[in-house]
């Protein structure tokens, strides 16, 4: 009986394909977003996963220079001989890989690919040329090294390894260590690190570059889009369900008469649309590859710019995420699905067959007083609303409440807009918008949530560039910025400086805790550099001069948010040493706080801290020749970075992002798009009763077809208008909200009018375009179509 | 005994009387009646508490020795799929399958289903042409001699058709009602036949009259 049974429920998707492609199509793009996401997103934790199993990053304790410059090779001889068990490594990139250098006898164990016990040849690695161990795809980027590559695939990507003395030399650093790895058992009998190396810190595991923590904000806000979009596809789905079971209740009725029991029939609906769900889900998961393929290179390209985090550019097919991919199309068919099923399990034997005016069950009313409620909460949440999961809830009841105030809102303007209509055709073409509405109505809700992500995201994307942009100019104010090897090479710097620059800037700084969290102590010296860039969120009048009289500290926003800091309160940034805050700056996407104090105070504070980089300020024009002044000095062109290149390198690393964030506002875009041609195409039948009469009062085939695409655009201009604010909210949400609770820093929000308009523009493209065919479609209809309407009304 | 009622009662909540009151009736197998009244009398609740597609508030409903009354939705579902056909008055054929799918549909439901009774009915009632078409593709009186054979290919025991002709011309009307009645002849089942029209109840050789609620 069963077969039977579904047989004559899969029947209806055969003679209506147009509705089965809707619910297919809405599905598998609705899957295709969201699991293209996240296959961008697990590559990326994928990537930092391998790192830290490579690397130990974050795994171990480390010890690093006090003023992050190099440890000389002979201060890691001294803490073996004290005792300390530790292991030194090197960083360098080479053609844009990141080389590591390793010392496989000191490294914990199960550090890279060289383990104890393994089967790498430990006397290949460590003698002669050496070996560098990475991916395949990485292997091929490096230059000829001189040393045999291995292909490995468990090193992290974009990453090589090699022994520390083999990467000394290719990094042309001989004698020099970034960090020394701190292994977990150490001898009790160590001497202090203070009396064997003063000018070196010791970091505690998770402390230091935990690039996944890092990244959070990245991955959250690309998170948050793939669940709108799959928002957006799942208002298709449940507007193809809804249609469906509308449709199918005269089929129901009949079933249920012919002795199909009520349990079965659900069962049966139930499973039908579960093999829809898994068949349109398997082309989502497909289409999720392809999108996240085709953008993952420009996220990659991203993570490295913005945080230095290595992800492959490269897919790979992981089975949780093809089960998960399945998983959520079936969860959304679910939740689609849920509303129709419990209406048909409720539904008398002997109810009214003919399918019900689409969307009426839903009571304006009803739903008007729900969309009111969601925003009233939202508000609430807003203001008196504490953590991340108070943001994400006022997201959502701002976004589900914002969709739900939609066709109330609709109706309201229609009725409105109706009131001054003369001709006969203008007050039927208001009346029928009017009524249009309910049937739209979902495809519709698509649409706003569509475009007020497309301008939430974009505001808080350009929002963040702007920010960042003003940030790097305050922050790289210096025309050339120089690193110094050692304390030689930095009084070489000084001299060139004295005859070749404008003013020389030390960058001192140490890290230590202050007002409870971890945090770097920065000098500054008293320069217009500072005074005329720097801006502040909150100051004291004349913040600078007090700082330069040693009267206060300058602190950051994640001090003072996560600290709880007030201006004028005391952070004690020394033993004994307590000085009031005299502002608070911006210092957008660091995750530890800062604490900025005059240089001479730093000098009293730390004489242990030597300065070995420095800002160089300069006329623009004169840049080149200080470049070859400190070249001829001795310093490596590898040491100086220009400040238009480090600018340059931003803004590319911000145009990929825009990129990405482009990419999936115009898929969604045009998720919407389908879902109002599919909405129009599948009422386009049910719309003949009400156009006929009206044909047959006067007006043409093809003035009632202009019509209806003036309707399509109208209605998508009105939805326009009322997402520009949604969004807004949405972009005020991420941004003074949920980017707080998260990170600990607040963006400030600026507006794109010009963005907006456009977006305006591409949306009622986008409709015109939708309704285009099924009004073509109208203006062709034969007239004996329309005559079989009286037809069957008699 | 192939149908007995026995003070069967049903009311409504928007009614303020009982729409059935107390109806008694008995058909012996292969008995046919015709069922009369007006508009609002009855005729289609009762046979809707027949079918089992309702419940009787009070009273006992049994077909072919079977007590409706203590059957649940999968239990009545089961007497309809087996031992009751109803013809409907708007044909309640299933849009998306075609004309021979409709046919055999309840009989596959049954598991009773025999591809030469679907063509001989098929034949008998004139349809074998329009085996592929949908039921929109059908005029009025082809919908309803493809929901007469739907009914007879399962079988069932009992014939409950309520206004079978109702939205047919007179003409139509005849012929529909003399192929209806010849092949449940031929089957041995019993029919129910509710109808408005005295010509159509005239055909069938015991008639009942509903009024109120009560029959006379």
């Amino acid at each position: 009986m069963s077969r039977v049974i579904l047989s004559a429920l899969l029947s209806h998707w055969r003679r209506n394909p147009l509705q089965l492609i809707t619910l297919l199509a809405g599905l598998a793009l609705a899957t295709a977003l969201w699991s293209g996401v996240q296959a961008i997103n697990a590559e990326a934790r994928a990537s930092y996963d391998a790192a830290a199993a490579t690397l130990g990053d974050g795994q171990y304790a480390q010890i690093t220079a006090r003023d992050g410059g190099a440890i000389p090779q002979e201060t890691y001889v001294a803490l073996r001989r004290g005792g300390w068990a530790v292991s030194p490594v090197i960083e360098g990139r080479i053609d844009g890989v990141r080389l590591i250098g390793l010392e496989p006898l000191t490294a914990p164990g199960g550090l890279g690919p060289v383990r104890a016990g393994g089967e790498a040849d430990l006397g290949a690695f460590l003698s002669g040329s050496g070996q560098v161990f990475a991916r395949s795809d990485t292997l091929t980027r490096l230059p000829d090294l001189a040393a045999e590559p291995v292909t490995a695939p468990d090193v992290a990507p974009n990453t090589a390894l090699t022994d520390i003395g083999v990467a000394q030399r290719l990094l042309d650093r001989e004698g020099q260590i970034d960090r020394l790895i701190v292994l977990p058992d150490q001898p009790l009998t160590r001497r202090p690190l203070s009396d064997i190396a003063p000018d070196l810190i010791r970091s505690a595991p998770q402390e230091g570059g935990d690039v996944a923590r890092l990244t959070d904000s990245f991955h959250l806000n690309l998170t948050a889009f793939g669940l709108l979009s799959f928002a957006v596809g799942l208002f298709i789905v449940q507007g193809a369900i809804g249609l469906a079971f509308e449709q199918r209740r005269p089929m129901v009725r009949t079933l249920r008469a012919l002795g199909v029991p009520l349990r079965r029939l659900i069962l049966l609906m139930a499973v039908e649309l579960a093999l829809l769900a898994l068949l349109a889900g398997g082309i989502g998961v497909a289409l999720g590859y392809l999108i996240a393929a085709a953008l993952l290179p420009d996220v990659a390209a991203t993570l490295r710019g913005l945080y230095g985090a290595d992800v492959a550019g490269q897919l790979s097919l992981r089975p949780v995420w093809w089960l998960s991919g399945l998983g959520i199309a079936l969860g959304g068919t679910a939740l689609a699905a849920s509303g129709a099923l419990w209406s048909l399990a409720r539904m008398p034997l002997l109810s009214g067959a003919q399918p019900r005016a689409l969307m009426m069950a839903r009571s304006g009313v009803g739903q008007a007083t729900i969309a009111a409620l969601l925003l009233v909460l939202s508000g609430a949440l807003a203001l008196w609303g504490d953590g991340l999961l108070a943001g994400f809830a006022m997201l959502g009841a701002l976004l589900i409440g914002g969709a739900l105030a939609l066709p109330p809102l609709l109706g309201l303007v229609l009725r409105w807009a109706e009131t001054p209509a003369r001709s006969a055709t203008a007050e039927w073409f208001w009346a029928d918008t009017r009524q249009q509405v309910p049937g739209l109505s979902l495809a519709l809700m698509a649409l706003l949530l569509a475009m007020a992500a497309n301008v939430g995201v974009s505001t808080m994307v350009s929002s963040f560039r702007l920010t960042f942009t003003g940030f790097l100019d305050q922050r790289l104010a210096s025309e050339l910025y120089v690193r110094a090897a050692d304390a030689a090479q930095a009084d070489m710097i000084r001299e060139v400086a004295r005859d070749h620059a404008d003013a020389l800037l030390p960058l001192l700084s140490t890290e230590r805790q202050v007002a409870g969290m971890p945090a770097k102590v920065y000098a500054a010296r008293d320069h217009a550099t500072y005074r005329d860039n720097w801006q502040f969120l909150d100051a004291v009048p004349n913040p600078w001069d007090r700082l330069a009289r040693g009267e206060g500290v300058l602190i950051n926003e994640q001090m003072f948010r996560r600290s709880d800091l007030s201006l004028g309160d005391e952070v004690t940034i020394a033993l004994g040493t307590g000085l009031p805050v005299l502002g608070i700056y911006g210092d957008y996407g660091n995750p530890i706080g800062q604490v900025i104090v005059t240089e001479p105070l730093f000098r009293d504070l730390h004489p242990e801290v030597t300065a070995l980089r420095f800002g160089l300020r300069s006329d623009p024009g004169q840049v080149a020749a200080l470049r070859d002044a400190l070249k001829e000095a001795g310093i490596p062109q590898a040491a100086m970075t220009d400040q238009a290149a480090l600018k340059r390198m931003s803004l590319a690393v911000f145009e990929r992002t825009f990129t990405v964030t482009t990419a999936l506002n115009v898929l969604t875009l045009a998720v919407a798009g389908f879902a109002i041609l599919m909405s129009l195409l599948t009422l386009a039948a049910m719309r003949l009763p009400q156009l006929a009469p009206v044909w047959a009062l006067g007006l043409t085939r093809r003035s009632l077809a202009r019509l209806d695409l003036l309707r399509a655009v109208v209605l998508a201009a009105l939805t326009a208008a009322l997402a520009l604010p949604l969004g807004l909210a949405l972009a005020w949400a991420l941004l003074a909200v949920v980017n707080v609770e998260a990170f600990g820093w607040r963006l400030p929000m600026y507006l794109f009018p010009l963005d907006y308009l456009r977006l305006t523009g591409l949306a009622l493209l986008a409709a015109a375009l939708a309704a285009s065919w099924p009004a073509w479609r109208l203006s062709r209809t034969p007239p004996a179509q329309l005559l079989g309407v009286f037809r069957n009304e008699r | 005994m192939l149908l007995h009622l026995d003070t069967v009662t049903k009311s409504y909540p928007d009614t303020e009387t009982p729409v059935l009151h107390g109806v008694s009736l008995d058909l012996d197998v292969g008995g046919k009646l015709a069922l009369t009244g007006e508009s609002g009398s009855g005729k289609s609740t009762l046979l809707h508490l027949i079918g089992g597609l309702d419940t009787a508030d009070s009273g006992r409903v049994e077909i072919d020795g079977t007590d409706l009354t203590p059957l649940d939705d999968s239990g009545r579902a089961g007497l309809r799929r087996g031992t009751v056909g109803v013809i409907f008055q708007q044909f309640n054929l299933i849009p998306s399958l075609t004309v021979a799918a409709n046919i055999a549909f309840q009989a596959r439901l049954a598991g009773r289903h025999d591809p030469a009774r679907d063509a001989e009915l098929a034949t008998r009632l004139g349809l074998q042409k329009h085996l592929h078409k949908y039921p929109e593709q059908l005029s009025g009186g082809q919908q309803q001699r493809v929901a007469i054979a739907r009914t007879l290919a399962a079988g069932p025991k009992l014939v409950l058709a309520d206004e079978p002709t109702g939205n047919l011309d007179e003409a139509s009307s005849d012929a529909v009602m003399s192929l209806l009645q010849e092949l449940v002849e031929e089957t041995g089942a019993g029919l129910i036949l509710v109808t408005h029209s005295e010509r159509l109840a005239a055909r069938l050789p015991r008639r009942l009259h509903l009024r109120a609620g009560q029959l006379t």
